[in-house]
């Protein structure tokens, strides 16, 4: 269960990024979350919940966004999406990919007062 | 040993200061785009890490599997045959039990205190890191917490992740655990002296981990087999080689 080392450090993020901004509250937190960061959505769900209370996010609303696979291959020159697991280029199945997107967990949004 | 640690805090806390004074207008609803990876600091820290084995001419290297797939088992095997001296930062974290076998066959071992966390990040090894002698290795491997998913997430500052996996936890571990077995230089699949009493066929296994991670590094080791272990020791010592 490391969405709950996870959601600590979002916690510490949202805090550092509250004073910056001379915020008191956090409203709302959004968080992009790669179908290949190892990071399950629903105990993440959970972990936050759990943990907001008593911090600068206890009234957050918590949005989650999905990220695919998103490549670029440099074989065929083409950005494609890939379908979860499978690392072959969909169009000419090379294997020489760069990832773009979709094997890590971003804070993305903060809305504050 | 480190003159510049904790430099990642500082960064941040001075960057907030400077902002400190530019938002005059409280109780208004603000929205902020921020896109930042929720593990930076971790990231950071790992990068850290690996300047000191950098610095050291060390190669790190973490050792991720299910608990009891053979982990301490090929280090205490290796140090029968590597030519490389090497070290090890243990992240069995109930016990040092692992610790003392390897500091038993003189191997320079330390154990993480961590509690009950179900995987090592890079702050943890840094401490690690802080107690061992690096100038007096070639390689420092870290022992990860026996665990398929956590530790998958977390970049502890080594440069090559080894994920092993044994014949008896069955067929289907690459398939299930696919975000661990993405990060692995090599896989290690163990035990093979256990084939004949198991199901399990180990080129459709190889096949599944190069669906997820093309051309990845597979060997097949079992413990009593020291050519298999030695193919294991040259795959390190090339990975050696190649950073100069
Ligand atoms: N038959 C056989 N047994 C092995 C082999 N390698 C390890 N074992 C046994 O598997 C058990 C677990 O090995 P360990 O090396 O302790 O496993 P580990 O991955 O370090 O375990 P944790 O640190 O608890 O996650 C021990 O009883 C070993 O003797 C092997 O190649 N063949
Ligand atoms: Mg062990
Ligand atoms: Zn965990
Ligand atoms: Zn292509
Ligand atoms: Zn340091």
């Amino acid at each position: 269960m490391h969405e709950y080392s996870i959601v600590q450090s979002l916690m510490q993020s949202c805090e550092e990024n509250a004073r910056a901004n001379n915020a008191t509250q956090i409203t709302k937190v959004v968080v992009k979350i790669g179908v290949m960061s190892g990071v399950e959505p629903q105990l993440l769900q959970t972990a936050f919940d759990t943990f907001k209370e008593e911090t600068i996010c206890s009234n957050a609303e918590f949005i989650m966004t999905m990220q695919s696979l998103k490549i670029w291959c440099n074989d065929c020159k083409g950005e494609y999406i890939l379908p979860k697991d499978t690392y072959n280029c969909p169009q000419c199945a090379g294997v020489e990919l760069d990832i773009l997107d979709g094997e890590d967990i971003y804070l993305m949004q903060l809305e504050m007062v | 040993m480190c003159t510049d640690c904790g430099c990642s805090t500082r960064g941040t806390q001075e960057k907030a200061h400077e902002h400190l004074h530019d938002n005059p207008q409280l109780n208004d609803t603000k929205t902020i785009s921020v896109i930042q990876k929720i593990l930076d600091k971790n990231d950071h820290e790992a990068n850290h890490n690996r300047s000191h084995l950098d610095n050291n001419g060390v190669l790190g290297i973490n050792l991720m599997s299910s608990p009891g797939s053979g982990k301490t088992a090929l280090l205490e095997a290796l140090s029968e045959i590597a030519k490389f001296k090497f070290a090890v930062v243990e992240g069995d974290l109930e016990t040092s039990k692992d610790a003392d076998r390897l500091i038993s066959k003189g191997i320079d071992a330390v154990q993480i205190q961590t509690g009950s966390a179900c995987h090592l990040d890079a702050f943890m090894v840094h401490k690690g890191l802080h107690d061992i002698s690096l100038d007096a290795i070639d390689v420092c491997f870290v022992e990860n917490v026996g665990n398929l998913v956590c530790p998958a997430s977390y970049d502890v500052g080594t440069h090559l992740n080894i994920v092993l996996v044994s014949i008896p936890e069955g067929e289907d571990k690459i398939a299930k655990y696919p975000v661990m077995f993405r990060q692995a230089d090599l896989i290690l699949i163990t035990k093979t002296d256990l084939l004949p009493y198991f199901e399990y066929d180990i080129e459709a296994e190889k096949k599944e981990a190069r669906r997820i991670k093309p051309n990845v590094d597979i060997l097949e080791i079992n413990t009593k087999d020291t050519n298999s272990i030695q193919k294991v020791a040259d795959w390190i010592e090339f990975k050696q080689k190649m950073r100069g």
